[in-house]
């Protein structure tokens, strides 16, 4: 496979004198679905607060595309190409997909004072994209407050990738859905990385990560205790590495291994 | 588009009907009001208030109030209060006397210096809420008493102990731009329609209705321009999601400080040119000058189908909805009802539209 397209080396992360990440090295190739595991608590966020610039690192260096990089601010890092699909989603319920989709980057026409919102591109836009990934709408003007939690994941990652992201980072992206909005949100991120671009997928869920990671990495404590390929890997033994060994095998064994 | 048939349609949405459709409009409520005071007064006033000059007559207050109005209903999209209007109108009407009076300066310099201190109070409004992060409602509150005592103040000051300022309209006399901020315009298309018969005339010749008064004028310019603003640029995204979600219009690249200062300024400028407007026609000033406008704005606005949670709402809405007010205002003169139904109506008209916005923002965001 090709170099990553970012590198994080031995990030360290320090609140005052808490320590939210402890040494963490992750790398991302185009192409690929890279899964950080961990339970609550593991550093999941802070670390990927870190790759999207809302945080520097204490401590560490990001690579991202050969070059030493550090971002001033998420803008920084979104210019550079890395998306972050938070959990929150950043959508606006009241306003239509249309209007969500290009929020804050609104295509114009005309010029000087007849400069204005190119609305039917715009449209034709929003409409051609929810199609590549799956999703029918029932017109650009659907307010985003009408649509599932899947199909809100959907807009939010096709806006992403729309707008050049090289870099996709999902937020948990599972964890409120159903299973049928599991699977299409799923089937999105196979899409997405099917145009080479790369997904860093965070979640606790072992089974969806394996369903479509290429590699999983798992925090725990603010460390990574490791990364495995797929097929290197059982479900069990990633479960196990999460929960940090012991205390969960033994609540597996009495929950007659459901979990 | 020839690929949509292509597409298999989603099953389980039903096909919305036109009305449906018009269901959604945020303005449907004001225009459903306009209709309704409409058949109203057609039923209960006298012939008079239907003819040009009783339309003229009500339209002229409706102007008045609209123009605050849809600023207010701007500044509400985008999340915002402004209680501080209506004491604006009456500071900006003692600077504005002031300046043209006291100082002798023509209206060239009065007005954009009026209309620049405007903007400089409220971009300090602004700035004031977002720093502090308090809501616009006590931030402006405040504003609302003080600038309400200082034009007080201001006026005896600069008037020698009196609370009002006279002499206005002598001294705006035959300024060149007194035409836009005062009288009627388009009084040779009325003259023209007098003289082919079509609207009312005096026995002379000369319309009973020498023009259109220059407020309407401005109030129709602005809901255009507003909606215009509002629908179609990248600006009025910007207002829309800035009153949806700040943080999310922010992690989107939505300049929200700077969308949420430029509204307190227009709200501040739309006070002024009322002002300006207001104080030229009277040909004085006083320091009560625009009392309770704020709420009547923001009562227009809501009418208008604007969220008190921001985010939604319209220009168009609020025209309507200072319409109604104006209707009702002057309306009532026309029937043998008490007008002081007028707070009653206010105040019911106010809070029927609040619920019926709940639940056409239900209907919007397929909440259940």
């Amino acid at each position: 496979m090709s170099a990553p397209i970012i590198h994080m080396e031995n990030i360290k992360k320090h609140y005052g004198n808490v320590i939210a990440l402890n040494g963490v090295t992750f790398d991302l190739r185009a192409g690929e679905c890279h899964c950080l595991l961990g339970d609550n608590g593991a550093g999941k966020s802070t670390f990927i607060k870190t790759m999207s610039g809302v945080h520097k690192p204490t401590e560490g260096s990001i690579t991202f595309e050969g070059r030493p990089l550090s971002f001033d601010s998420p803008r920084d890092a979104m210019e550079a190409g890395i998306a972050t699909v938070f959990q929150d989603l950043a959508m606006i319920p009241l306003m239509s997909v249309t209007r969500n989709f290009f929020m804050g980057r609104e295509p114009t026409k005309g010029r000087g004072l007849f400069k204005r919102f190119d609305i039917d591109t715009a449209n034709e836009i929003t409409m051609a994209e929810m199609r590549k990934m799956g999703i029918n709408l029932r017109g650009p003007d659907q307010a985003v407050g009408t649509l599932s939690g899947g199909e809100r994941q959907t807009v939010a990652i096709a806006r992403a990738v729309y707008f050049g992201a090289k870099v996709l980072i999902l937020d948990e992206p599972t964890s409120a859905l159903g299973v049928r909005q599991t699977a299409n949100v799923l089937s999105t991120i196979n899409r997405v990385r099917a145009q080479g671009i790369g997904v860093v997928f965070i979640s606790h869920n072992v089974r969806h990560a394996l369903a479509v990671g290429d590699r999983f990495t798992v925090l725990n404590r603010g460390q990574t205790l490791g990364t495995a390929t797929r097929g290197e890997i059982t479900a069990a033994q990633l479960q196990d590495l999460m929960a940090g060994g012991q205390e969960m095998a033994e609540l597996e064994g009495s929950l007659g291994g459901t979990v | 588009m020839s690929t949509e048939t292509l597409v298999r349609a989603d099953e389980r949405v039903k096909t919305e009907s036109f009305a449906t459709k018009l269901m959604k409009r945020p303005e449907l409520g004001a225009i459903g009001g306009v209709v309704l005071v409409t058949v109203f007064f057609f039923l209960t006033a006298d012939r008079t208030m239907f003819t040009l000059s009783g339309i003229m007559n009500f339209m002229t207050p409706a102007a008045q109030l609209g123009i605050l109005g849809i600023a207010a209903a701007m500044l509400m999209i985008g999340g915002e209060f402004d209680l501080s209007i209506g004491s604006m109108v009456a500071f900006a009407g003692m600077v504005f006397g002031v300046f043209v009076v006291n100082i002798g300066m023509p209206l060239v310099i009065a007005i954009p210096l009026t209309m620049g201190l405007a903007a400089a109070l409220g971009v300090t409004n602004g700035l004031i809420v977002l720093r502090t992060g308090l809501p616009s409602f006590i931030v402006t509150l405040a504003g609302l008493f003080v600038l309400r005592g200082a034009s007080l103040v201001g006026l005896k000051i600069f008037t020698g102990g009196s609370t009002q300022l006279r002499g206005i309209r002598e001294a705006v006399e035959g300024d060149f731009l007194a035409p836009i901020f005062s009288g009627d315009a388009f009084g040779f298309i009325l003259t023209w329609l007098a003289k082919a018969g079509l609207v009312d005339s005096f026995k002379s010749g000369v319309p009973k209705v020498p023009g259109i008064p220059v407020e309407i004028i401005w109030f129709i310019a602005f809901a255009l321009v507003a909606t215009y603003v509002l629908l179609r640029t990248p600006a009025g995204n910007w207002i829309f999601a800035t009153g949806g979600d700040a943080l999310a219009a922010q992690n989107s690249g939505v300049p929200v400080r700077r969308v949420k200062i430029s509204l307190f300024m227009l709200t501040a400028m739309a006070a002024a040119l009322v002002a300006i407007i207001t104080v030229i026609d009277a040909g004085s000033t006083d320091a009560r000058r625009g009392f309770m406008k704020e709420f009547e704005a923001i009562i227009a606005a809501v009418i208008g189908g604007c969220l008190l949670t921001g985010g939604y709402g319209s220009a168009i809405g609020a025209f309507f909805g200072a319409i109604i007010f104006g209707m009702v205002t002057i309306g009532l003169t026309y029937t043998r009802f008490d007008q002081d139904w007028f707070q009653v109506f206010l105040g019911a008209m106010l809070l029927l539209a609040v619920i019926f916005n709940n639940v056409i923002r239900r209907r919007v965001t397929g909440e259940r």
